[in-house]
C-alpha cells in the first residue's frame, strides 16, 4: 500500500489489543538472559580481533610495525593498510572503508586489527603495535572554524535554507526582538550494549551477527565497502541493546571482522570497548544556533530566524539540522533557517536521538521563553497565540497537531498556574525552586517496508521481517498488531525479526520503526484475512476475526481448518502522496520542576510531566517507557552530558562513562508521561505517529527554563552544570 | 592487559615479601587496579591477591577507637552501626562514593591508594608525569575541569578521588602497615598522602613492599559530623569539592571544628589554621570567612577548574551554616 489517500475506518478502530499496556513479549528473554545479543553468539573456532586506534588526529601513518604483535602468544593476524584489501567508498551511511591508506582523517581511526585465539591476547598484542606518525595541522573545534564554514547539499535530508517573505525587514522593524545564540556540545551516544559483530563466511557468502538498526541499509553499505552482491550478505540481530542513532550505520567492528575472517577462514569476533566507542563510531556534532524572534506586542510572531552551525568530516554533508523544527513549529509570515557545515577533522557526525529537534528544541523553546518574559505573556499562552492554522512554510495542512491540548492538559495537570514569572522567588530550604515548560514535536517518517505473516495449523501465527528491535518494544507491538488482525491471542504469534533473510524493513531510527513495520505486517494481514475468508466462502469486508475464528453472519470457521498445511501473506507500505501533501509530525508539552542549590550551584530535577499526541498509541506501557525515557536523555542534555574536545589532539577527553555523565538513577525523579487521544489518518494504516524521540525533544528546555526560573540565570551553553550557575546566585560572605 | 603472574597470599608477611619484587602489584577488590591495567596504565608483572588475608574486621580498640581492617568492604564499613553511630561523617563519606555494585568490592586499603581520575593519566598516548615520569603535564594547559587547586606543582595537577580518606583525614586516623620483614608501621594519613611536588609517580609514603594492613581511627571527637559532596550528578560522579566537618558547638559558639576537603588537592586537604580560626568563635559570617580564607589560601585555578574557588567557599558556608544552626 501506498500511502496517497485517508485510511477510512479499519479493523484497528475496535477497543481489543492494539493500544492495551501489554508487557513485552521479550521481557522475560531479557532479564533471564535468554536474548542473545551479537557479541554472545557461540561459534565454533571464532577468533578475536581487537582495534589498534589512530593517536593522532590529521596526518599519515610514517611507520608501522606489527613484528612484535604478530609474535605475541596466540595472535594470527595484524591487519594495516598495508595488508588490507581494497574496498568500495561512499559517505558514512552508503559504506565503511576500513585500513584504506597511511592517511589519517581523524582521531580513534583504526590503524591495525590485531586477530588472536583470545580476546586477551589480541588486546594485548594490540598494544605492541608500533606506529610512529607525521602529524599535520588539523581543525578541530567547531568554534574556531567558522570562517569557512559551507552550504550542506545531502542526498537524504531536507535543503539547509528556507526562506519565506522578508526576514531581515521584518526583523528589524518588530516591536519586540529576542536576538540570542545557544550552544549545545558534543555528545555521544552512550548506549548500553558496544558495537559488536560476529563475522563469517560460508564460501562467497557472509554471515554478520553484528548490533545494527538498519539490517537492509546495513547490507547495502557492506556490499558496496567489500564490493560483493548484497543477496550474499546476511545481518543477524534480533536483539540490540540499544542504539540511539549509534548504530544507524555499518560501523568498523563489522567490515574489519568480515576482512578478517575471509583471511582466516574463520569466524571472528569483535567488540568495542567503552573508551573506543567514542572515536571509532559516529557522535552528535555540538552547535552554535542563533535564534531571532520579532513579534508584535501581543506575541505575535512577525520574524523567526534560526541560524545553525555544525560540523563534520569534509567528506560529509550530515548537519545536525537544529532549525528543521521551526520551520514549521509556530506561525509567522516572514521566515528564515540557515545551516551551516564546519569541515572538521574529527570523527564522522552522525544521528543522535532526534537529530536535529532534540538539540534545535533547546534553542527555540528557551528562546520562545525568553520572549514571552519580554512580554511578560504566559509562555503557554505565547504559544497558543502562534498556533499555525497550516505549516508556515510548505503551505499544506498538518496531518494532525494537538500541540495546544498537550499544553494546557499539561498545564492543568503540573499545576502550572503556580509557577511565579518572576524568577528566584521559591524557596525550599536551601533549594530555590523553579517551574519551566516548552514544546515537543518530532517529524513522523514513513518508509518502506514488508512484512511476511503465517498461519499454521497449530493455530500459530508467525511473523517474519527483517526489522529490529532495539529495546524499544517492536517485537511487543508487532505481536499486538497480529494479535487483534487475526483474531488470536498474542501468545498465538510469534514475531522473528533481525535477519535479512526476512521481508525488507525501515529498521529502527527517527521515530519511523512502529509506523513502519506496524503498517507493513497490518497489510499482510489484512491479505491473509481475504485469503482466509475466500477459503471460508466468506466476503473479506464483512468477516470478523476473533477467538482464532472467522466468522459472517451465522457462519463461522475455526482458522485452522481453513490453513491446510499453513497459509502465508505478504503485505507491503510505501510512503506517498500523503507525506508531501500533509506536514506531519507528533507533537507534546514538558513541563519540569527544579531545584537549584543556592549555595552550589547544583541542580536537581525534581518533577516532570510530559503530554504527547502521536496518533494511535500501538501499546501504552512501551510507549510511555519510550517517553520517559527521552525525558531522561532531556534531563542528560540539559544537565550532563557533554565530550570535551581538546583542540591540541583532536581528541574527545572524556571518553568513557566515568566522564562523560549521563543522568544516573539518583537523577531521575518522579516522570509522569501521558498520551492524549488521536488518530493519524493520513500517517499510515495504524493511524498512529512516531513516539520514540518525541520525549526528548523539549524536555531540556523545559529544564533549561525551569532554572532560569529558579535562579533567574538564563544559561544558553548547555549543558548548564553548576560552574554557570555560581555567579547568579545569592552572595554568600 | 599484559601478561602477569598471580598468587594467592596466605599470609601478610608473605603478601609484603612477594609484592617487594619491582612491577609486582598488590590485588584488593580490583576496582581501579583492573581497569588500569585494561588500558596499560598499570601494566604489573606479578599480581599478589590479598583478599584471603585476614583483614577484614573492625575491632575496638583500647583507646576507644576502631581499628578496621584493610580488606573491609567499603559497603560493611559504611553499614557498620559502631561507624555509623560514632563515625558518621565517615560512613556518609563511603555512600556518597561510587556506586552500590563497586562499594560491595572496594576495600579500605585499596580506596587510600585509588589512583586519580585525571584523563590523561588514563590515556597511555597522552603527555603525563604521573604515568610516565618526564613525559610532561597535558591537563595544566588541557581540560582540568575536575583538577587541583591547592598544592600542585608544575609537574601534576591531579587531585586524590577519594571520599572515604577526606572523612579520614577529619578524623585523624593512622594507616598501619607492614613491610617484607613484618616491620610494622603507623603513619598518620595526614602524612601518608604525598603533594605531587617534583615527583608526582610517588603518592603516598608506602614503600615497595609494604602492605597496609588496617587504618585505626581515634576516640571520635565531640560534635556533629557532616559530609557534603558537590558534583555534576547526583550519584556515581567524583567530587568537584567535598567537605568533611566534625563541629562542637552550641547556640551560635564554635567550641571546636575540624575541616577536611576533597577535590581540590593531591591528597584530602586540611589547614591547620582553618580549624583554629573556627575554635572557640562565633559562628557568623565573618568566622566562616576567615576560615574559608585560611583553606584557600594560595589556590590557584587552571581555567577549567577556576570555579573551585568560589565554589569551594560557598559550600564552606553553607555546611558552616547547616552544621552551626542548632
Ligand atoms: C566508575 C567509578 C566511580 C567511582 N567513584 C568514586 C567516588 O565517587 N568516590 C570514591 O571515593 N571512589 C570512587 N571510585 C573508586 C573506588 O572507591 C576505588 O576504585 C576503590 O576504593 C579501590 O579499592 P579496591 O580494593 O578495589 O582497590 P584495588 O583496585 O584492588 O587496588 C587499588 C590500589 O591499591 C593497592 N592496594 C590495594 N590494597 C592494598 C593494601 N592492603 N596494601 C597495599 N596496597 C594495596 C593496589 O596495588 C592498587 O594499586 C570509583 C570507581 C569507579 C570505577
Ligand atoms: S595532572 Fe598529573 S595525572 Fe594529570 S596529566 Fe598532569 S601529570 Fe598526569
Amino acid at each position: 500500500m501506498e500511502m496517497n489517500s485517508p485510511i477510512g475506518p479499519n479493523a484497528l478502530d475496535k477497543p481489543g489489543v492494539v493500544g492495551k499496556p501489554l508487557d513485552r513479549v521479550d521481557g522475560r528473554l531479557k532479564v533471564t538472559g535468554g536474548a542473545r545479543y551479537a557479541y554472545e553468539m557461540q561459534q565454533e573456532g571464532v577468533l578475536y580481533g581487537f582495534v589498534v586506534e589512530a593517536s593522532i588526529a590529521k596526518g599519515t601513518i610514517r611507520s608501522i610495525d606489527t613484528r612484535a604483535a604478530e609474535k605475541a602468544p596466540g595472535v594470527v593476524l595484524v591487519l594495516t593498510h598495508r595488508n588490507a584489501p581494497a574496498q568500495g567508498t561512499g559517505n558514512h551511511r552508503e559504506a565503511h572503508p576500513v585500513l584504506t591508506g597511511s592517511q589519517v582523517m581523524a582521531y580513534g581511526q583504526p590503524v591495525a586489527f590485531v586477530v588472536a585465539e583470545t580476546f586477551e591476547q589480541a588486546r594485548a598484542a594490540a598494544y605492541l603495535v608500533d606506529l610512529k606518525y607525521h602529524r599535520s595541522d588539523g581543525k578541530y573545534a567547531l568554534r574556531s572554524n567558522l570562517k569557512e564554514v559551507r552550504v550542506p547539499k545531502p542526498n537524504d535530508a531536507p535543503a539547509a535554507d528556507s526562506a519565506v517573505g522578508d526576514f531581515a525587514g521584518a526583523f528589524e522593524s518588530a516591536p519586540v526582538r529576542i536576538d540570542v545564540t545557544y550552544t549545545t556540545p558534543l555528545q555521544s551516544h552512550a548506549m548500553m550494549e558496544p558495537h559488536a559483530t560476529i563475522a563469517m563466511w560460508d564460501g562467497d557468502k557472509l554471515i554478520l551477527h553484528t548490533a545494527n538498526q538498519m539490517l537492509n541499509q546495513g547490507q547495502r553499505a557492506i556490499a558496496t565497502t567489500l564490493k560483493i552482491p548484497a543477496e550474499n550478505i546476511r545481518l543477524i540481530s534480533p536483539f540490540i541493546g540499544g542504539g540511539f542513532g549509534g548504530k544507524l550505520w555499518v560501523n568498523a567492528d563489522a567490515i574489519l571482522a568480515a576482512i578478517a575472517s575471509r583471511e582466516l577462514k574463520q569466524p571472528v569476533k569483535v567488540a568495542l570497548t567503552r573508551q573506543q566507542i567514542f572515536h571509532v563510531t559516529t557522535h552528535r556534532s555540538d552547535t552554535i544556533q542563533r535564534l531571532r524572534l520579532g513579534s508584535d506586542r501581543d506575541g505575535r510572531i512577525l520574524a523567526i530566524g534560526h541560524d545553525v552551525f555544525s560540523g563534520n568530516l569534509p567528506s560529509e554533508q550530515t548537519y545536525e539540522g537544529a532549525a528543521l523544527q521551526t520551520r514549521t513549529l509556530y506561525a509567522g509570515p516572514n521566515r528564515l533557517t540557515r545551516h551551516r557545515l564546519a569541515p572538521l577533522d574529527i570523527p564522522v557526525a552522525s544521528s543522535m536521538r532526534a537529530p536535529g529537534e532534540s538539540v534545535g528544541l533547546m534553542a527555540l523553546e528557551c528562546a520562545m521563553d525568553e520572549l514571552a518574559e519580554k512580554l511578560d505573556l504566559n509562555p503557554v499562552e505565547l504559544r497558543v497565540r502562534n498556533e499555525p492554522s497550516e505549516d508556515p512554510e510548505k503551505h499544506i495542512p498538518y496531518s494532525s497537531r494537538h500541540l495546544i491540548a498537550c499544553m494546557h492538559e499539561g498545564a492543568r495537570r503540573f499545576g502550572w498556574d503556580k509557577r511565579n514569572a518572576k524568577p528566584g522567588q521559591v524557596r525550599d530550604g536551601h533549594w530555590l525552586v523553579g517551574m519551566g515548560m516548552a514544546a515537543a514535536t518530532r517529524g513522523n517518517p514513513l518508509l518502506l517496508s514488508k512484512a511476511n505473516v503465517r498461519l499454521d495449523p497449530d493455530g500459530t501465527a508467525t511473523v517474519k521481517m527483517a526489522m529490529t528491535d532495539i529495546g524499544t518494544g517492536t517485537y511487543t507491538i508487532l505481536a499486538q498488531i497480529a494479535a487483534e488482525m487475526l483474531g488470536l491471542p498474542t501468545e498465538r504469534i510469534r514475531v522473528e525479526l533481525g535477519d535479512t533473510d526476512f521481508p525488507q524493513a525501515a529498521g529502527s531510527g527517527g521515530s519511523w520503526g512502529a509506523g513502519s513495520s506496524g503498517s507493513a505486517l497490518f497489510e499482510a494481514c489484512n491479505a491473509l484475512r481475504e485469503k482466509l475468508a475466500r477459503t471460508a466462502g466468506m466476503d473479506p469486508a464483512t468477516a470478523r476475526f476473533d477467538d482464532g475464528s472467522i466468522a459472517s453472519g451465522e457462519l463461522s470457521r475455526k482458522l485452522t481448518d481453513l490453513v491446510g498445511a499453513g497459509m502465508e501473506a505478504d503485505g507491503e507500505i510505501r510512503p506517498g502522496r500523503n507525506n508531501k501533501e500533509f506536514s506531519q509530525q507528533s507533537y507534546g508539552a514538558h513541563f519540569a520542576e527544579v531545584g537549584v542549590d543556592a549555595d552550589t550551584g547544583e541542580v536537581r530535577v525534581r518533577r516532570m510531566l510530559g503530554v504527547f499526541t502521536a496518533g494511535r498509541v500501538l501499546n501504552a506501557k512501551t510507549a510511555r517507557s519510550q517517553a520517559i525515557g527521552g525525558m531522561v536523555f532531556g534531563i542528560g542534555a540539559a544537565l550532563h552530558e557533554a565530550m570535551t574536545l581538546d583542540p591540541r589532539f583532536g581528541y574527545f577527553v572524556n571518553h568513557d562513562l566515568a566522564e562523560y555523565h549521563v543522568p544516573v538513577h539518583a537523577d531521575i525523579p518522579a516522570i509522569d508521561a501521558i498520551f492524549l487521544a488521536e488518530l493519524d489518518d493520513r500517517s499510515n494504516p495504524l493511524k498512529s505517529k512516531g513516539i520514540g524521540e518525541l520525549g526528548i525533544c523539549g524536555a531540556g528546555a523545559s529544564i533549561a527554563n525551569a532554572i532560569y526560573n529558579a535562579c533567574g540565570a538564563r544559561i544558553r551553553d548547555y549543558p548548564i552544570t553548576l560552574d554557570k550557575l555560581l555567579s547568579s546566585l545569592p552572595v554568600r560572605a | 592487559m599484559r601478561a602477569f603472574t598471580y598468587q594467592r597470599a596466605d599470609s601478610v608477611t608473605h603478601a609484603a615479601a612477594a609484592a617487594i619484587k619491582p612491577g609486582s602489584k598488590i590485588i584488593a577488590g580490583g576496582t581501579n587496579l583492573l581497569d588500569l591495567m585494561k588500558l596499560q596504565v598499570e601494566t604489573p608483572s606479578d599480581l599478589v591477591d590479598i583478599n584471603r588475608l585476614p583483614l577484614d574486621k573492625i575491632e575496638e580498640t583500647a583507646e576507644g577507637g576502631l581499628r578496621i581492617g584493610a580488606l573491609v568492604r567499603n559497603s560493611d564499613l559504611a553499614a557498620d552501626p559502631r561507624v555509623r553511630q560514632r563515625y558518621g561523617v565517615l560512613s556518609r563519606a563511603l555512600l556518597a562514593g561510587a556506586s552500590a555494585q563497586l562499594r560491595n568490592k572496594a576495600t579500605t586499603g585499596g580506596n587510600l591508594l585509588q589512583r586519580t581520575r585525571c584523563y590523561y593519566f588514563y590515556d597511555v598516548t597522552k603527555p603525563c608525569n604521573k604515568r610516565s615520569p618526564g613525559s610532561g603535564c597535558a591537563a595544566i594547559a588541557g581540560f582540568n575541569r575536575i583538577h587541583a587547586i591547592l598544592g600542585t606543582s608544575e609537574h601534576c595537577i591531579a587531585t586524590h578521588p577519594s571520599d572515604m580518606a577526606v572523612a579520614m583525614r577529619a578524623l585523624d586516623a593512622n594507616v598501619e602497615t607492614v613491610d617484607g620483614e613484618g616491620k610494622t608501621k603507623v603513619t598518620s594519613i595526614a602524612e601518608f598522602h604525598y603533594l605531587p611536588g617534583n615527583t608526582p609517580e610517588i603518592e603516598t609514603s608506602l614503600k615497595p613492599g609494604e602492605i597496609i594492613t588496617a587504618v585505626t581511627l581515634p576516640p571520635p571527637p565531640p560534635g556533629v559530623q557532616v559530609y557534603r559532596k558537590v558534583r555534576d550528578r547526583a550519584s556515581y560522579a567524583f567530587a568537584l569539592v567535598s567537605v568533611a566537618a566534625i563541629f562542637d558547638s552550641t547556640r551560635g559558639r564554635i567550641r571546636s571544628a575540624r575541616l577536611a576537603f576533597g577535590g581540590l588537592a593531591h591528597k584530602p586537604w586540611r589547614v591547620a589554621k582553618a580549624d583554629q580560626i573556627l575554635s572557640d568563635a562565633s559562628a557568623d559570617t565573618a568566622t566562616f570567612n576567615a576560615a574559608a580564607n585560611a583553606v584557600l589560601e594560595g589556590a590557584r585555578g587552571f581555567g577549567g577548574n577556576d570555579f573551585k574557588i568560589p565554589l569551594t567557599r560557598r559550600t564552606l558556608h553553607s555546611v558552616l551554616a547547616e552544621i552551626t544552626r542548632t
